[in-house]
């Protein structure tokens, strides 16, 4: 009834608008256009940026794994490689730790704890990239080198500092959604006899899966685009190599290393190519979560 | 309290008029001659102080965009800019030799403070045909040093940059099968080894792993107390890089000075030369508008004279004066 109302009210402008109301919806509805705007202008511009590359190499640039700036021949299939299995190296550490961390908050910490642990993970959540890839530089490098990796940095050592990125982000969004959890479901569960860990399975992970598959895709978001932390530790080889231990390289973190020295417009263009590469995988993990949260959210 | 701050009003109240008329000259470019380049604009404008000179140190690449789209009055280079790219630029651009740097093998090795090495021997260790220290290539140059029994650790730089692009020219000229496979540029085809970011990355790894191998500014490593090999010239010699052996490389170059400055010092004959030192350039428009070619003449003609003084304490060496005349000559040119 009431939302009959307001849909009546939304679609006949009419007589009854008033003109404020009208200056307020056109307000809103343009500063909403501005960012499809923005969001389509920058496609446009890394699409035009990048054409001669396209033209050159063709969707060959994809799956090809040379990057030579000396005869300008450019493949981007490193780069993918390397931000992609860094990204779910970090998701493969992180979402574990963070789901069991934000169970034992909501479910099993006493309040005072879990106030003081949650300040903490915020805290951390606020860290700047660049001090992580210190970390990474000063404790994390020479720590995997102990550990017998041949140059401690590599592939492995930037997913653990992207999950240590993106830990505060699962667990901080993981908590609120278990949060929500309707207390008489939980009560139900244990009237029937129900131990804790049943209760968390049957009741609180169900109900709270779309959020927990919603902070995944934002913390795969995260780890996709991050440049400076991944670049300090990732040891910007340009190879495919089967050890996790070997050295890597990732699409954010070749453009801000060459893009200021970038002389011939050949290099220029296929840097900007791998920016749209990056930024149309970007929107593809993006879409997938959304099609995911909205399969979930129908099935409920 | 109260009357400083009366002061401090006045003061300002008098120089918001003089910075309306406050000269400014803008320039971009590379990073490598950045601290030499930031003393000079700033004792020249104690010497002018109604000019202020801006630069960002961006990178050689980006210098030289923004030269090519007049966004700035100047640009800085440490590779000079290829025919190619000359031929696009409306108008004529100068290269003006200003400092002279060097680029040093920084190795990191228990117990060895004088490490020798040879232009074939580096261009085959970045190569990845040497692989150990104990080959028979390195250890011939260094007879009486107990190298280790270990696989070297290649260092080289991850971002596009002057340092890179000085040490694979030098490659380039000593080894037929590095400019064949790899050739000159400010980022190459690394056929070995991790990269690093900026200077300070790549001695970073260098001081991090043990048994590794990089390149790196002469000044970084003499600021950050980092062993660097000495480097067989093309003469034969043994010269560890220092201001006296750069400027050795620039003197045997200067015989025969192109008339536009761009010339590879790489390799350079003599005896006391140090094979990997370089120029670096400021690009400058010969015909300038609304006045600023004199002052950039002006500004010019004391680096030449008074700012050529003070680059040995940065680490940088001077121009040789036979350098130093011949763009004395050529800065008048510029309108």
């Amino acid at each position: 009834m009431v939302t009959a109302v307001f849909d009546r009210a939304r679609r006949v402008p009419g007589s009854r608008e008033r003109a404020g109301d009208l200056l307020f919806r056109l307000t809103i509805s343009g500063v909403a256009g501005i960012i499809l705007l923005a969001a389509g202008a920058l496609a446009w511009q890394l699409a035009r940026e990048s054409a001669s590359t396209w033209k050159s190499f063709g969707l060959a640039f994809l799956w090809t794994s040379t990057w030579d700036p000396v005869s300008d021949v450019f493949g981007v299939l490193p780069f993918l490689y390397g931000t992609a299995v860094s990204s779910l190296l970090a998701l493969l550490i992180a979402v574990p730790l963070g789901v069991g961390a934000a169970i034992f908050l909501t479910e099993l910490a006493p309040k005072r704890l879990a106030d003081i642990l949650m300040f903490a993970i915020e805290l951390l959540a606020a860290v700047p990239s660049v001090i992580l890839g210190l970390m990474g530089i000063f404790i994390l490098v020479p720590g995997m080198r102990a550990l017998g990796a041949p140059y401690g940095v590599g592939m492995l050592t930037a997913g653990l500092i992207l999950a240590f990125m993106v830990l505060p982000y699962i667990t901080t969004i993981t908590r609120e959604v278990l949060l929500t959890v309707p207390r008489p479901l939980k009560e139900a569960m244990y009237a029937l006899g129900g131990t804790r860990w049943e209760v968390v399975r049957g009741v609180s992970l169900p109900y709270a899966r779309s959020g927990i598959v919603g902070a995944v895709f934002l913390s795969l978001g995260r780890a996709l685009g991050e440049t400076m932390a991944v670049t300090m530790v990732i040891g910007n080889t340009p190879k495919i190599s089967a050890s996790l231990l070997a050295p890597g390289y990732s699409m954010a973190a070749v453009i801000a290393n060459e893009l200021a020295e970038a002389a011939s417009d050949a290099h220029l263009s296929a840097l900007v190519a791998i920016g749209l590469t990056l930024m149309v995988v970007t929107i593809v993990v993006n879409g997938a979560a959304r099609l995911m949260l909205y399969r979930l959210g129908s099935r409920k | 309290m109260n009357s400083t701050l009366n002061l401090i009003a006045v003061a300002v109240l008098f120089a918001a008029p003089a910075a309306a008329q406050m000269k400014t000259l803008n320039g971009a470019g590379a990073t490598f001659p950045y601290p030499i380049y930031s003393k000079w604009f700033d004792e020249y404008h104690k010497v002018k102080p109604d000019l202020q000179i801006n630069y960002q140190s961006i990178g050689s690449g980006g210098g030289i965009r923004q030269i090519t789209e007049r966004t700035v009055d100047f640009g800085a280079t440490d590779g000079p800019m290829t025919n190619q790219r000359q031929f696009k630029v409306d108008g004529k651009i100068l290269h003006i030799p200003t400092v002279l740097g060097a680029v040093v093998p920084a190795y990191n090795l228990k117990d060895i403070a004088d490490l020798r090495l040879s232009g074939p021997v580096l261009a085959d260790i970045f190569l990845g045909k040497i692989t150990r220290w104990t080959d028979p290539a390195i250890a011939k140059l260094n007879e009486n040093v107990k190298l280790p029994d270990a696989a070297i650790t290649v260092v080289h730089r991850s971002d596009g940059s002057g340092t890179t692009y000085c040490f694979v020219d030098y490659l380039s000229k000593v080894s037929a099968e590095w400019k064949k496979k790899v050739g000159t540029n400010t980022a190459v085809n690394w056929p070995v080894g991790l990269g690093g970011k900026g200077n300070e990355g790549v001695a970073g790894l260098v001081k991090q792993t043990p048994n590794a191998l990089g390149y790196i500014e002469l000044i970084y490593a003499k600021q950050n107390d980092i062993f660097y090999a000495s480097v067989q010239n093309k003469a034969g010699k043994l010269v560890k890089a220092s201001i006296e052996s750069i400027t050795a490389a620039a003197d045997a170059a200067a015989k025969s000075m192109p008339k536009d400055y761009r010339v590879s010092i790489t390799d350079a004959a003599g005896e006391g030369a140090y094979p990997i030192s370089t120029f670096t350039w400021l690009l400058i428009y010969e015909r300038n508008g609304e006045g600023k070619g004199q002052v950039l003449k002006g500004f010019l003609r004391w680096m030449l004279k008074d700012g050529q003084g003070m680059t040995n304490a940065l680490g940088y060496a001077p121009l040789p004066a036979s350098v130093n005349a011949m763009v004395g000559k050529t800065i008048e040119g510029i309108q």
